[in-house]
């Protein structure tokens, strides 16, 4: 059992994708596990043929655990293990994110009664997979109630089924995770204020040219600059383990996506650096509909080297965060406004942005951080080559 | 305390009210249109004049606002007058020295003079009695700052509220339904004075708030016990008083059962139903599982065929097929 998450201690099986007999490669997905997160795509990190299932669908076994064993050349193998339940270190990565984007819009607006909508979020109960029985067809609170008992107990005895997703415990989850951050890092602030016009202005001409289902998002943009930035600052990307910091070869962005049913989880754009913009908007759509469809694979949610918040739609002007244990920094990006700027003698407006950094300062420092910042900066000012 | 019961009318009850008062205080006297002689229109007050006299006991002309101003100038005088309209129908013609003088004077003297004066009329359909005496046009009062509205279901409150709103200082509007005079049913021989400013839990119930009042209360609670053979537990609220409106017991019991439908014989529009689901939204709309309803008359004048004025009004099927649709979402 892979531990997927910080603190998670337990993980249930919710489905076998592979049976003895099946080979497998690498990166294939073999086991759907329910943790408090939802429902995770357990990926094999080894080649073989399945040679038996060890743990059956509906048990719930500790991180560490064995859940089947592998073949390969014909020597045994452990798969997806990492260390033991007991020191969830290596990968671990909590969730957590101050703010929850408003729920992503119902399409269709639901009918829902305020009690129900009140009860679905105590609950964390998804409305839009719920039939209302109510007055028009509306979803009542023993809708809701019915839905989450049947979460609760589907027809693998102690698994909860898919989708299900226990908001106390992610909450917990996240308490944990941010408290040890705070307790143990001790972290550093920086901010600067970015010009955007460039970057607006190139991402305008490219989208006019789009057709609307290729567009890019500048979001995209400050994601591929924050990338490009970090192959110069290696200082901020990787895990903070056993006292000592590791440097992770790989950039690896973790996002925070708010879920419909109430919590965050923050899965990650793997190589951002070698994905040009529109492999990683096409990463960004994919991850964000499957973190939402509860259908995240392991890696992602156990790979971030670093996270980017972004609460600009929220309001936000500038983002101080609180760095993911063993993640060693985060930069936060607040709203665009058009703020006044002195250039060349002239006042126009600019649409301007705050980036900041919050880093590990037993890892780097502000020195180190203050030209992360202007790496990011001067990549948004010359957006054609990002 | 005495546990012995009177069988008694919703009528005796009433008349049993206005005696005790002439009786207690002898600036007490009733007014209106056949008080006297006649006995009253509903033979409320039967017998009264013979007991108290023409002095106490006071035939008016037909003239509603020339007795209800007579009444007003006599509580400024420092009498506790009784005026008995026929019908709130009529009551309309002295709506100006009810509106513009009972309950403003207070205000317009700058608190010099109090009108501590009672109004009783009669109120609602079901007595083929037509659109010339049926129409329930309580909640209007209920719109009006300076005075109280009263609306006694119970024999309790037909016998209790009158000597309330008799020490009360400012002007009180009693209605009574003019169904319930032959109501029968059993009193406490002792009974006597009740709250006025509260709301009772006719019935509790955990599923639906059934909001009433008046002449629908027992109607309501008909429909209530049918809702209950279906396993629908209905709470019965009875309003008693509609101004001002016990909005606490009603949020209470909503929050209780999270569903509301309320009774009322009043038309729909800009009505105290109207005002009920608003106070509802306004106080515990998340405590709301259905949208709340209602069941009133139909936006006609009252009907004279009985079976034109039966559809017109709330009845029991009716309050029962509402009450079910809120619950289990179809009827």
């Amino acid at each position: 059992m892979p531990s997927l998450g910080a603190d998670m201690q337990f993980g249930t099986i919710v489905d076998w994708r592979v049976k003895p007999g099946d080979a497998v490669k690498r990166g294939d997905v073999v086991a759907l596990v329910e943790t408090e997160k939802g429902v995770i795509e357990v990926e094999i990190f080894e080649s073989g043929v399945i040679e038996s299932l060890v743990v059956q669908p509906g048990q719930k076994v500790p991180v560490g655990a064995t859940l089947a064993t592998l073949s390969g050349d014909g020597k045994k193998l452990e798969p997806v293990t990492p260390p033991a339940a007991a020191a969830p270190v290596k990968q671990e990565i909590a969730p957590a994110k101050v703010a929850t984007v408003p729920a992503a819009e119902e399409s269709v607006r639901l009918r829902v009664s305020p009690l129900a909508r009140r009860r679905a979020q105590e609950l964390g109960v998804d409305l839009s997979t719920i039939a209302g029985t109510g007055v028009d067809g509306s979803i009542t609170i023993a809708d809701v109630e019915r839905a989450a008992e049947s979460v609760k107990t589907p027809t693998p005895p102690a698994a909860p089924a898919a989708k299900g997703l226990d908001i106390g415990a992610m909450r917990r989850v996240i308490a944990a995770a941010m408290a040890r951050s705070k307790r143990e890092i001790p972290h550093y602030y920086l901010s600067t204020t970015i010009d955007l016009s460039k970057a607006l202005a190139w991402l305008a001409a490219e989208n006019a040219k789009r057709p609307v289902t290729k567009r890019l998002l500048y979001s995209a943009l400050l994601i591929r600059a924050v990338g490009a930035a970090l192959r110069s600052t290696p200082e901020l990307n990787g895990f903070w383990i056993d006292n000592e910091f590791k440097a992770s070869e790989g950039i690896h962005i973790g996002l925070a996506i708010s879920l419909r049913q109430g919590g965050l989880i923050n899965p990650a754009i793997h190589d951002v650096d070698k994905k040009n913009l529109d492999e990683l908007m096409e990463s960004m759509l994919d991850l964000v509909n499957r973190a939402r469809t509860g259908h995240l694979r392991s890696s992602e949610l156990s790979d971030g080297t670093i996270t980017v918040t972004n609460l600009g739609e929220q309001g936000v002007e500038t983002v101080f965060g609180v760095i993911y244990p063993p993640q060693v920094a985060l930069v936060g990006f607040g709203k665009i406004t058009e703020r006044p700027v002195a250039a060349n003698g002239m006042v126009g407006a600019r649409p301007m942005i705050d980036a900041t950094l919050a880093a590990d300062h037993r890892v780097s420092d502000g020195h180190r951080g203050g030209r992360f910042l202007l790496a990011i900066d001067r990549l948004l000012q010359e957006p054609e080559k990002l | 305390m005495s546990t012995a019961k009177i069988k008694t009318t919703y009528r005796e009850a009433t008349r049993a009210a206005i005696r005790d008062a002439l009786l207690r205080d002898e600036r007490v006297f009733l007014m209106g249109e056949d008080v006297g002689r006649y006995g009253g229109c509903f033979a409320v007050s039967k017998g009264l004049l013979d007991e108290f006299g023409p002095e106490r006991i006071r035939d008016t002309p037909l003239s509603e606002s020339a007795f209800v101003g007579a009444g007003i100038g006599a509580a400024m005088g420092g009498a506790r007058p009784i005026v008995e309209i026929m019908t709130v129908n009529f009551s309309l013609l002295a709506l100006d020295q009810i509106v513009n003088n009972a309950a403003t004077i207070l205000h317009m003297s700058g608190g010099q003079f109090n009108i501590p004066l009672v109004i009783r009329m009669t109120t609602g359909a079901g007595r083929q009695l037509a659109a010339q005496h049926s129409h329930s046009l309580e909640g209007w009062y209920a719109h009006i700052p300076g005075i109280k509205v009263l609306t006694p279901a119970t024999l309790e409150d037909a016998r209790g509220m009158l000597w309330t709103a008799l020490e009360d200082p400012d002007p009180v509007l009693i209605f009574e339904n003019g169904l319930l005079y032959n109501m029968e049913g059993e009193l406490a021989a002792d009974a006597g004075a009740v709250d006025i400013s509260k709301a009772a839990i006719r019935r509790s119930g955990t599923n639906i708030s059934l909001i009433t009042y008046g002449g629908t209360l027992f109607k309501t609670l008909a429909a209530a016990e049918e809702l209950g053979r279906e396993g629908i537990d209905a709470d019965v609220v009875d309003l008693r008083t509609l101004r001002p409106l016990d909005t606490a017991t009603i949020v209470d019991s909503v929050s209780r059962t999270h569903r509301a439908l309320i009774i009322d014989e009043g038309w729909k529009s800009g009505s105290i139903s109207a005002e009920i689901m608003a106070r509802i939204m306004e106080n515990c709309f998340y405590e709301l599982d259905a949208p709340v309803a209602r069941v009133c008359s139909a936006e006609v004048p009252m009907p004279y065929p009985k079976h034109l004025e039966d559809a017109a009004i709330p009845q029991v099927p009716g309050i029962v097929t509402e009450a079910r649709r809120v619950v289990t979402g179809h009827e």
